[in-house]
């Protein structure tokens, strides 16, 4: 790298994905995402943008790159397998009325 | 046979970003979320205009709150179009360049301490008015950022209108203030909603696709309706004098907004058009001793 690629501001600061925990006892989400030099400041930044209000009590930053997603196009094959599985589900199951706890 | 597209819309789902859409969807999108995104950079200048002049420490911890929270809502934009697939510097630039455009409002000036409670009030509220049912719009990231928005745009509204209340408390001179505040940014206001519908080319598409959900002039006028009585509460007159109740439509009638006017300050005739882009460049180039900075930190720390 040049010097005077690292003085071009900017261009090339990676995409950071954000997750916040809302409270105690709740999954971290996925809240939106930022630019940032560093992780660090990742950090800071999406507590800036994304918790001004008390929106969370814990903070995940990663770099979008380094997500590996499902493809849309695929969607089909890719969850066929569950579809035809309806006796995973507690409604295949007949069972009395009066049979209580159940 | 309808696209996986089509369907989509209509069975009212959201598109999300990795989902097969047409062009021309994508370029609306991009057009209009940016447009919104600048709006909220832009809008951070005609306020804050009065941080430093703020009458009370409480009325600057109010104001400097509101005016961050109008950057982290562009924040939230820019992070919404991006996944569209264009890049946030791309952005910026069509902004400083003036190649993208941002909400004509804000190229009005804010000449008293007044306008802060009534950009709260009017245009906030308009801006409300404009959103809350974007947060039902097709595309799902532009969605969601609205609803995050809309929690923080009733802060806004209200810290608005107390203020006003306040003034309107106080002397004759500045409930004179007040109204005289309102008496320039009430025409701005309805035009944030845009041209008239039969002057909104785009329009149809754009609700056809899930992107809009009310045309302009529907949007222009739930605002007239919920804005007379809050006029009247705070004991300002609004300057229209066609505005009367019209018992038939259940509904008010209103006067139109000088449309030779709006698109004028659309054209950039406006009064800080100018004055708003100069600046916005200004802290662009002032800003990049920071940016190299950091930049030139996290590549030492990585080489460490």
């Amino acid at each position: 790298m040049t010097e005077h690629d690292e003085a071009r501001p900017r261009a090339g600061w990676p995409l950071y994905e954000v997750f916040v925990r809302g409270k105690r006892g709740l999954n971290h989400v996925h809240v939106g995402s930022l630019h940032a030099a560093d992780d660090q400041m990742a950090l800071r930044h999406a507590r800036d943008v994304y918790t001004r209000r008390n929106e969370g009590v814990s903070i995940w930053v990663v770099r979008s790159a380094a997500i590996v997603a499902s493809s849309p196009d695929e969607k089909d094959s890719f969850f066929e397998p569950s579809g035809d599985k309806v006796y995973r589900h507690p409604t295949f199951y007949d069972i009395p009325d009066d049979v209580p706890h159940m | 046979m309808a696209s996986v597209f089509e369907q989509t819309i209509a069975r009212n789902e959201r598109i999300e970003p990795r989902d097969e859409m047409p062009d021309a969807y994508r370029a609306t999108l991009v057009r209009q979320i940016a447009q919104h995104a600048h709006s909220e950079i832009i809008g951070m200048q005609p306020e804050g205009n009065w941080i430093s002049r703020a009458p009370s420490l409480r009325r600057k911890l109010v104001l400097l709150a509101k005016v961050q929270d109008e950057a982290g809502h562009g924040l939230y934009l820019y992070s919404a179009a991006e996944t569209l697939g264009v890049s946030r510097d791309e952005l910026d630039e069509m902004l400083r360049t003036g190649r993208q455009k941002y909400s004509s409002i804000f190229n009005y000036p804010t000449l008293t301490y007044a306008d802060v409670g009534t950009i709260g009030w009017l245009v906030d509220g308009a801006a409300i008015c404009n959103q809350v049912p974007l947060c039902r719009t097709s595309y799902g990231p532009y969605g969601r950022a609205m609803i995050r928005i809309c929690k923080e745009e009733s802060f806004h509204q209200r810290q608005g209108y107390e203020l006003l209340m306040t003034m309107m408390g106080g002397t004759d001179a500045q409930r004179a203030m007040v109204q005289e505040s309102v008496d320039r940014f009430w025409w701005p206001a309805l035009m944030m909603f845009g041209p008239p519908d039969d002057d909104s080319p785009n329009t149809a598409q754009s609700m056809a696709w899930g992107i809009k959900r009310n045309t302009n002039d529907e949007l222009r006028q739930k605002f007239v309706d919920m804005t007379v009585p809050q006029a009247k509460a705070l004991g300002v007159t609004l300057p229209d004098p066609d505005l009367v109740w019209n018992e038939e439509r259940g509904a008010h009638d209103f006067g139109q907004p000088d449309w030779e006017e709006f698109w004028q300050v659309v054209k950039g005739n406006g009064p800080c058009n100018a004055q708003r882009l100069a600046h916005r460049r200004r802290a662009h180039d002032e800003g990049a001793w920071v940016r190299e900075a950091a930049s030139a930190y996290a590549a030492r720390s990585q080489h460490d």
